[in-house]
């Protein structure tokens, strides 16, 4: 679907044409990210972090393929063969780092693609799909990214993969059957590391079958902007192409800029010097901690320190995966019929000074050794998370009284829908 | 609609619960912490050390490795740490990265013994180093190395600068930072020893180290250039050679890093200029 002014694909030349009868795939990108793709025009750079997240999936793919190609997942060599990249294959240590520092900035991208839907509500109807589906995405991206730090097999790979899976030990009775069926053992062992292999090499294509259904699902009511109007009219758009691939081409520049910073200057800044050394099961690390990325959801697993009912662990280990799993009923949860934060006076305050501070303790906390007072401080936090999205986000829905919307999207940019000043390309249609 | 509402009571009752058990938790956290306070000062908390800064050659974005310093360390290495540390992902080959020429390679790899196979019998036996050949380790296995050791497995030295925070700085505090446990620390923690066979240093994390203080006088080592052996200069230098074995391509890196940079702020100032041109059309005149 798309809106009746959408520009139509006309192929030019004779292959195009024939290729348009037989396999349209020019049409389909003509129509994905083309020119046949009308947005609304008052996207701000918030919007820039789907097409980031997309190039750093496949920078991930790429760099993956050919590390995979150098790797042995053989807990006997895995260490090994990692500094044999590093330091035997041409350019082996650029693509390692490229791979290591292109997690970290995937989970950036996405956490700010998630933090834009959040405030901009893009979850509401109709775009319910897209965000599950995109929820889906999160969680194939942690499962992987968790995966992938356990193959070089260093101290934290090994002691991490130990506690995570350790988690499935908190499920009662079934819970030590089932962490040893994960593990293929009791341990982490070369069972543990040839699955986690073969898994963290399949996850990205199946993350990137449900990354199409994303942009599919996209492409059917089109694209949320900040005002949260939905398009009214043929000038609440513009063409994708040329307009959002030139601003997404600069955003890409900026976020490349950042990126190679981190790889060539600061490559091991963001990962953990525990790793550099092999994995020994006979001795423990004194801190262990997770990548920087699932900060926020292990403080949130290590706020539940007292038993009540249910053993504090199993307590901490349903909050993890509640804290990312309550997010699948967002959009049915905030019935505000006004998606933008921007004019949403009570929301905007929760959010700004409740769920934003809270997430910043979480991070904080989360990469801080389990004492006081980062136990304190992330019990307050997690119960202000869980009080932010199941008890205040509904009522808050409830009783705001939203400031006013502008009448288009149109309205919003040029402050008149009558008058436009506008080329002839983007006239309203009468 | 009351199939909704019901849908969000759910929610909030979910929701509380969580509330309710986190903040029980909370408040018991709470009340030890008021009770019992935020526990004891420990002596290695409060007298352990972050490693100083030293100005090494390669600090820095623009970075060169003092390559008559990463000879030094070699020296320092071979005559010291290598009696008891391996440095087992370090080839001879690498060394051409210190300036030494193929002849000097092939001379230096000869001079070392490594574990070979007789050609005639298939029994292991130990023959002179190739330049393919990795440094040999000290001990044949990690048992031989811990009997040897008082029990503490001496660590393979090539990756060591990366394995610990501040890693290059840590080394080259650690090596010349042996000491006796000062006086405040005996007035504050009077139960603090030094067990027998640990050595005080302020700047390993829980401060005694099972290593025996390995650099002890100047003039321990016979530099080649004629530099005179410190003891701060031999940590220095082996901290150097060490931030070298752990990352070779540490300068080429950083050497990339820069047109690659370069590069991408062309790009992005174009990308931004056609920007600007594409939308310039359809910018509200009165706001930009």
């Amino acid at each position: 679907m798309s809106f009746p002014w959408a520009r139509q694909y006309e192929p030019a030349t004779g292959l195009t044409k024939w290729l348009d009868e037989k396999l349209p795939v020019p049409r389909l990108v003509y129509n994905a990210v083309g020119a046949g793709y009308p947005v609304p025009r008052n996207l701000n750079y918030f919007w820039n972090f789907g097409v980031l997240a997309g190039f750093f999936l496949m920078l991930q793919i790429v760099t993956g393929i050919v590390l995979a190609m150098h790797y042995a997942a053989n807990a006997q060599v895995a260490f090994a063969t990692t500094e044999h990249i590093m330091r035997d294959i041409n350019w082996g240590w650029m693509m390692r780092y490229a791979h290591a520092n292109g997690a970290s900035f995937f989970f950036i991208v996405i956490y700010l693609h998630i933090f834009r839907g959040l405030y901009y509500s893009s979850y509401k109807a109709p775009r319910e799909m897209i965000w599950l589906l995109g929820v889906v995405i999160f969680l194939l991206m942690m499962a992987t990214a968790f995966m992938g730090y356990v193959l070089p097999w260093g101290q934290m790979s090994f002691w991490g993969a130990k506690v995570i899976t350790g988690l499935f030990g908190a499920i009662p009775l079934v819970g030590e059957p089932i962490q040893v069926w994960l593990l293929g053992g009791f341990a982490p062992d070369n069972a543990a590391l040839n699955r986690f292999f073969s898994l963290h090499f399949l996850l990205p294509f199946v993350t990137l079958g449900v990354v199409i259904m994303h942009i599919w699902a996209l492409h059917i009511p089109g694209s949320s902007n900040p005002t949260g109007v939905e398009v009214k009219s043929e000038s609440d758009t513009v063409p994708f192409h040329p307009y959002y691939t030139a601003k997404d081409g600069f955003g890409l520049g900026i976020a490349l800029l950042a990126y190679f910073a981190v790889v060539f200057f600061l490559p091991n800044y963001l990962g953990h010097p525990d790793n550099y050394i092999e994995a020994n099961p006979l001795s423990t690390p004194a801190h262990i901690v997770p990548e920087w990325y699932f900060w926020p959801f292990y403080a949130i697993l290590r706020a539940f320190t007292t038993d009540f009912i249910l053993p504090a662990k199993l307590w901490g280990v349903i909050a993890m995966f509640a804290s990312i799993l309550l997010w699948f009923f967002l959009p049915w949860l905030d019935k505000s019929p006004v998606r933008s934060g921007h004019y949403r006076p009570l929301f905007r305050k929760f959010f700004w000074f409740g769920l934003i501070p809270a997430m910043a303790v979480l991070f904080y906390c989360g990469g801080a050794p389990a004492e006081e007072p980062f136990v304190l401080l992330s019990q307050f936090a997690t119960a202000y998370y869980f009080l932010h999205f199941l008890v205040i986000l509904p009522i808050v829905s409830q009783i705001e009284t939203p400031e006013p919307l502008p009448y288009s999207i149109t309205e919003a940019v040029l402050h008149s829908d009558k008058k436009p000043v506008l080329g002839e390309n983007t006239a309203p249609a009468v | 609609m009351s199939k909704l509402i019901s849908a969000r009571l759910i929610a909030i009752l979910v929701g509380l619960t969580f509330v309710i058990v986190v903040m029980f938790a909370f408040f018991g956290g709470l009340y030890t912490l008021a009770t019992e306070g935020f526990g004891e000062e420990t002596a290695e908390h409060e007298f352990h050390k972050h490693p100083n800064e030293y100005p090494f050659a390669f600090n820095g974005p623009f970075g060169r490795w003092d390559v008559a310093q990463l000879q030094r360390g070699l020296t320092v290495y071979e005559q010291v740490c290598s009696a008891c540390h391996s440095l087992k992902y370090v080839a001879f080959r690498d060394l051409a990265d210190l300036g030494y020429d193929e002849a000097q390679v092939k001379a230096y790899a000869a001079s070392q013994t490594v574990p070979g196979i007789d050609p005639r019998t298939g029994e292991q036996t130990t023959r002179p180093g190739l330049p393919t050949d990795y440094f040999p380790s000290p001990y044949p296995n990690a048992v031989a190395a811990a009997a040897a050791n008082n029990n503490a497995i001496p660590p393979d030295l090539s990756l060591i600068t990366k394995a610990r925070h501040d890693g290059v700085n840590y080394v080259a505090s650690l090596l010349s930072g042996y000491q006796a446990p000062p006086a405040e620390l005996q007035r504050e923690f009077p139960d603090f020893t030094v067990p027998p066979g640990l050595y005080y240093n302020p700047y390993f994390p829980n401060l005694n180290l099972a290593m025996a203080p390995p650099l002890t006088a100047t003039g321990q080592v016979t530099y080649d250039d004629g530099t005179v052996a410190t003891v701060p200069q031999m940590a220095q230098d082996v901290a150097a050679f060490l931030a070298w074995t752990a990352e070779p391509t540490m300068v080429r890196r950083k050497q990339t890093g820069w047109p690659v940079l370069l590069f991408l702020v062309f790009a992005t100032v174009l990308a931004y200029l056609s920007k600007k041109q594409i939308w310039a059309a359809i910018k509200p005149k009165n706001r930009d």
